[in-house]
């Protein structure tokens, strides 16, 4: 779910857990609704909120074994569970610590052990690499995939599109309350109609190149960005710069596609609301 | 509901309130068996010895049970407002809301923490009282039934007031200006038929005088009040208590968005 600061996801997230009263709409959850078969439902989600809202004062483990607890699970189930995800994320050897003890990162994967412990079928994740150093984002979302694997639905909030991107089949895109894009990843990034890449050469540009079916900007470092637009290939794009004697030595994105797409998603929703 | 689960919910909850106690003793414990000594001391040794007998009693063993269930009032009481307020205040209360366990659940969880609480404070500061006096009860039954009644009275009023309260000065203020002067208007020190008979009415309004007399009826065998009356107002605020704290609950006050 990606969306601009207030857009309604940790609003959303929070009307599916019940941390929020809901003043309209339904919520099903693996065909439980949450107005009238709430337990189970609840029963279904696993939450990892975006702030910390851990016990300080309590014990690594006994989190985990209350949470278990507070699902109904019993004492020796529970022991075990806590003790499976506690070392799978990396978190067993500070089993005994208090939580206020733990790094930002590890309160993190705390959260995500106490989500995980009664083994829902729905993982909701709101923000969970925000501030997170990138090696501890990386295994975040190889364990991550893996639970995915196994079967486990997530359902992700972040700002890192790239996460997204590499993370998800689907995406929401949502603002101002309102899904304004719910379509596989694939389906998103197909509608996106150009993409924009920068050329480092082994010759730095100082003018435009006279490349007459692409749009093309010099950068004050002397690279080039080169627009492909619908119908134009990258292939077009090497054959147009050899025949200028134009060599290139590395290639990139400009930005992240999704970025891109969500940026117009966002700004064609402005225009209207202002032409409107 | 599945009352299996919520058993489960119910028992990890207490045993995470009794471990918090444990935890926090020098907080929890160790205060009000010092100031309940203090009392004993000055009130009932160095002031009693002048005051002389009171109901027929020496004042020492008349205090003893009113200050005993004092020490239960506030620390059920405590308990209650201070761990609830505390997991909204941290938001670790959202544990216990994405849980399935029902509302009643965590009331009942929370409530026996504050029971238990005021319990094991009851039973220290009658270890201290046995220090400076004997106690010899003549009621168990009602000894024992009032104290926990009284008990989960108060853990309930608490955490009516964790959930209304939105910071810490909020679950102070109760205590300091309702609780207190209640408690020490409600008998502790004195026998009502000492006051004239205005004032002796105007006490009768105050539900500690009951709780506190019950006990001291069940200990020492003297009350100015009916224990009938007692019983009956501990059941109707226990009923309406809980009432509230779970229509709050249901309706998210204080709690949810």
């Amino acid at each position: 779910m990606l969306g601009p600061n207030g857009a309604g996801k940790t609003t959303a997230i929070g009307i599916i857990s019940s941390l929020v009263n809901k003043s309209a709409g339904e919520v099903e959850i693996f065909g439980h609704s949450i107005d009238n078969d709430l337990a189970a439902a609840k029963s279904c989600i696993g939450l990892v909120p975006q702030e910390i809202n851990l016990n300080l004062w309590e014990r690594v483990d006994n989190i985990v074994l209350n949470q278990a607890g507070y699902y109904g699970l019993g004492r020796k189930l529970a022991r075990e569970r806590s003790e499976k995800y506690l070392r799978e994320l990396r978190l067993w050897d500070r089993r005994k610590d208090a939580a206020r003890s733990l790094s930002g990162g590890m309160k993190r994967r705390l959260m995500i052990a106490r989500a995980l412990v009664h083994e829902p079928k729905l993982l909701i994740l709101d923000e969970p690499t925000a501030g997170v150093d990138i090696e501890i984002r990386r295994s975040m979302w190889e364990f991550l995939t893996n639970i995915n694997d196994a079967g486990t639905t997530i359902i992700l909030t972040t700002h890192y599109l790239e996460e997204a991107e590499s993370l998800c089949r689907r995406v929401a895109i949502i603002d101002g309350g309102q899904i304004i894009e719910d379509a596989p990843m694939s389906d998103v990034l197909r509608k996106l109609q150009y993409e924009v890449f920068v050329l480092s050469l082994a010759e730095p540009c100082n003018k435009p190149p006279g490349l007459t079916q692409f749009e093309t900007t010099v950068r004050s470092n002397g690279d080039l960005e080169v627009v492909i637009g619908p119908g134009q290939s990258l292939n077009e794009m090497f054959a147009a710069l050899t025949e200028q004697g134009i060599q290139v030595v590395s290639l990139r994105n400009k930005a992240n596609r999704l970025e891109e797409l969500f940026m117009r998603l966002v700004e064609n929703k402005s225009d209207a609301e202002v032409g409107a | 509901m599945n009352l299996g689960l919520n058993a489960v919910a119910v028992a990890t909850l207490v045993r995470k309130e009794v471990m918090r106690v444990l935890r926090i003793w020098v907080q929890t414990i160790v205060p009000p068996a010092i100031t309940m000594t203090l009392y004993f001391i000055i009130f009932g040794n160095l002031i009693g010895s002048r005051i002389g007998m009171m109901d027929g009693y020496d004042y020492m063993s008349y205090i003893a049970p009113g200050l005993i269930m004092m020490s239960v009032i506030t620390n059920s009481y405590g308990n209650v407002v201070s761990s609830f307020f505390g997991a909204k205040f941290g938001r670790h209360v959202e544990e216990m809301l994405v849980a399935p366990m029902s509302n009643a659940a965590i009331i009942i969880g929370h409530v026996a923490g504050g029971v238990l609480r005021g319990l094991f404070v009851g039973a220290l500061v009658t270890a201290v009282a046995l220090f400076f006096t004997r106690l010899h009860v003549q009621h168990p039954f009602i000894t024992v039934s009032i104290v926990l009644l009284s008990a989960i009275v108060f853990s309930l009023a608490g955490f009516i007031n964790a959930i209304l309260a939105k910071k810490f000065d909020d679950i102070s203020i109760v205590p300091t200006f309702v609780l207190t002067p209640l408690t020490y208007l409600g008998g502790v020190f004195y026998s009502i038929s000492m006051l004239p008979e205005f004032w002796q009415n105007v006490s009768r309004a105050n539900p500690i005088l009951y709780m506190v007399n019950a006990f001291r009826y069940g200990i020492l065998g003297t009350s100015d009040i009916s224990i009938g009356t007692a019983y009956a107002i501990l059941l109707v605020f226990i009923v309406l208590l809980f009432s509230v704290c779970l229509f709050m609950m249901n309706r998210g006050v204080g709690i949810r968005e």
